[in-house]
């Protein structure tokens, strides 16, 4: 496999009116081509901004940190998207190398135009087509993506379309540009869980056709069991655990991971009792010293859960968990 | 209707006029909801599920008379008084909505940002003029937001400082501070995220039995019915296609619709292959309803007779009604 992307140490602030934020801090993780990487946390996690960073897509009160740094390696050499300025720049990323499909298609698609129009419009601007050639690949790539009937859809409004399909239509639109890698953010969260079940196989047959990295944000482990590779799981902007997905979803070891597992209502055991992680999500005004996740923690150790921010600890191979009960296994180990 | 019954559809259809058709031929309709019998227990949690546009949420909110009832009868009986939705005064309809509750979804869109969360759960009352005086008002609002495990130096601010699993403890307070006997739940954890998805659940749970409430629970999230209901009924394109006790339903599914969004539900474990055939194509249009069976479409079990005869509800064990021409041979 080869590498595709580098986050490193990516860290985003956000200055609004009642102070500064952090969505996202000190996240760092990698992505080889062909594979399927699972982005999960709930609301508030930072997991859509840490995506969007890949395209530097953030609104214009974004900072970002100083050490970030995002390496996109394309055949003709790396690109570092954190040195792109100015949205000619941006367009190497922005609809070339890197597409986006979004959780509510319905929404993502101009509701005057038409599906056709608007898929030949990005082709037009992105690739050197004609608007005959353009016409062709968009009904082609519609045909690849399951919409039977391709050349009639292609003239039809999104209206017109049910929710699963808008959902194909948006993938077709976004793989047509032949992106290295796709972005999904929460993509089958709108729709019911048959057409679910039907997007996500599609997905996996398009990373296996067309060889790209897919970054798969959504909130659903059971998803992301059944999609990704690896998984990073973030809680109020830090990534807390990753690794492959059997490591970590078999192996859960960070409190908040364990957590999610816990609370998931799951059909092979019905008595299980739904067990809730305790407390909300603190607001981002006041995010905890330390560990983001001390405040809800049921293994909270004691001060230095709640002033040192906990290193990244190898569980097993390629499985990470940042949490200080395994730190301090480890100092124990090696004393 | 049994004994125990608190409120009961029978024959029930809900259809809603739509634009087009002959200008002196018959009105097309939408046919939302067609033919639904269910019991509802007294003190039972009962789950309706579906995927969009089956009509659960039609279904939920005829048997509230919140949406029209074309034809059929919708019995509700608490013991107290014994209404028929369909003909109900104007006083019988009021003295209704105290005994009858929804809570949405949304909880961000539920709540109005320009009243404090006091005034929020005590609105329902003072409408219903369920209450004397303020002090009685404001005693019953802190015994549910007790109830509630909302925190009472709270009602005083307002919606915007919360988060959305405190914003649907707020809702579901005000839904039950009227005392109702019965409360429809359409998605109402849906929109939570699956640590506050649990707290909510356990919730409505407690405050089911010590309430004594029966809750109609409208939900596209099978794992979450799993949980929470005892009884279960499954509903496609406006028909119910089965339902039985919880266990019954999920142990031993007969109708192959029901099987298929079983086998959706994505699985925690990497490694297991779903048992159970993928469904092809989606929910045909309303407008233009499939003759027969209205799931052969996708149905991968369809055989001629599915085409041809719409199947009926049949009763196959203990409580466990399906419809579908198959149910025997296939299992």
């Amino acid at each position: 496999m080869t590498r595709l992307l580098d986050v490193e140490n990516l860290t985003l602030d956000f200055d609004t009116d009642e102070g500064r934020i952090t969505a996202v801090d000190n996240v760092s993780f990698s992505l080889e081509a062909g594979e399927i990487m699972g982005l999960v946390g709930e609301s508030g996690s930072g997991k859509s901004v840490t995506a969007k960073a890949l395209m530097k897509l953030n609104a214009s009160n974004s900072i970002y940190g100083g050490d970030s740094k995002i390496t996109l390696h394309l055949a003709n050499g790396p690109v570092d998207i954190m040195s792109l300025q100015t949205a000619k720049e941006l367009q190497v990323v922005r609809g070339g190398a890197i597409s986006m499909i979004f959780q509510e298609p319905m929404a993502s698609f101009a509701p005057a135009i038409t599906i056709g129009a608007q898929m030949v419009e990005q082709l037009l601007i992105h690739t050197s087509m004609s608007a005959l050639k353009a016409q062709e690949v968009s009904i082609e790539m519609l045909d690849r993506v399951g919409i039977s009937d391709a050349s009639t859809r292609f003239k039809q409004y999104a209206f017109e379309l049910s929710g699963g399909m808008r959902q194909r239509a948006m993938i077709a639109m976004a793989l047509s540009t032949n992106p290295k890698l796709l972005i999904a953010d929460e993509p089958t969260t709108a729709l019911d869980v048959t057409i679910q079940a039907q997007v996500i196989d599609l997905m996996k047959d398009l990373v296996k056709d067309f060889g790209m990295g897919i970054v798969f944000i959504t909130h659903d482990l059971g998803v992301i069991a059944q999609t990704a590779d690896t998984v990073a799981v973030m809680y109020l902007g830090r990534v807390v655990e990753k690794g492959p997905v059997r490591q970590v979803i078999g192996n859960p070891s960070h409190p908040y991971t364990q957590g999610l597992i816990k609370a998931l209502p799951r059909l092979d055991d019905l008595d299980s009792p739904l067990t809730p992680i305790p407390g909300d999500i603190p607001s981002p005004l006041e995010r905890p010293d330390g560990c983001v996740f001390s405040t809800r923690c049921s293994s909270f150790l004691g001060p230095q859960c709640s002033v040192d921010v906990p290193k990244f600890t190898p569980i097993s191979h390629d499985h990470m968990v940042a949490c200080h009960i395994y730190q301090q296994d480890q100092q124990g180990a090696s004393k | 209707m049994k004994q125990d019954t608190l409120i009961s559809a029978t024959d029930v259809s809900v259809h809603y006029p739509i634009s087009g058709g002959k200008l002196f031929g018959p009105k097309p309709v939408v046919r939302a909801v067609e033919n639904v019998t269910l019991n509802i227990t007294k003190g039972s949690f009962f789950g309706l599920v579906g995927e969009s546009g089956s009509g659960k949420t039609t279904l939920g909110r005829a048997m509230l008379k919140a949406a029209p009832i074309t034809s059929g009868i919708v019995n509700f009986n608490d013991g107290e008084v014994n209404y028929s939705l369909s003909n109900m005064d104007a006083k019988e309809l009021k003295d209704y909505r105290t005994r009858s509750q929804l809570i949405f979804q949304d909880p961000y869109a539920a709540l109005s940002p320009r009243m404090t969360v006091r005034d929020i759960i005590a609105e329902p009352l003072e409408i219903m003029k369920l209450t004397s005086s303020r002090e009685e008002t404001d005693r019953r609002v802190r015994e549910i937001a007790t109830k509630c495990r909302l925190n009472l130096e709270h009602l005083r601010r307002f919606p915007h400082a919360f988060s959305g699993g405190q914003r649907q403890r707020i809702s579901i307070a005000r839904a039950l501070v009227s005392e109702p006997k019965f409360v429809v739940a359409d998605e109402s954890v849906a929109a939570l995220d699956v640590s506050i998805q649990a707290d909510v659940l356990n919730l409505l749970k407690e405050i089911q039995q010590e309430m004594g409430l029966t809750f109609l629970f409208i939900s596209h999230d099978l794992s979450v019915v799993a949980h929470i209901c005892d009884h279960v009924a499954v509903m496609y394109f406006g028909r119910l296609v089965e339902t039985a006790p919880t266990r019954e339903l999920f142990n031993n599914p007969r109708h192959p619709y029901t099987k298929a969004l079983l086998s959706a539900i994505p699985s925690l474990d990497p490694d297991a292959k779903s048992l159970a055939q993928k469904l092809e194509g989606e929910i045909p249009s309303p407008t233009n309803p499939p003759p027969g069976c209205k799931f052969q479409t996708r149905c991968p079990q369809a055989i001629d007779i599915c085409r041809r005869d719409e199947p009926q509800l049949e009763n196959i064990g203990e409580e466990h009604d399906v419809a579908c021409h198959r149910w025997e041979e296939l299992i």
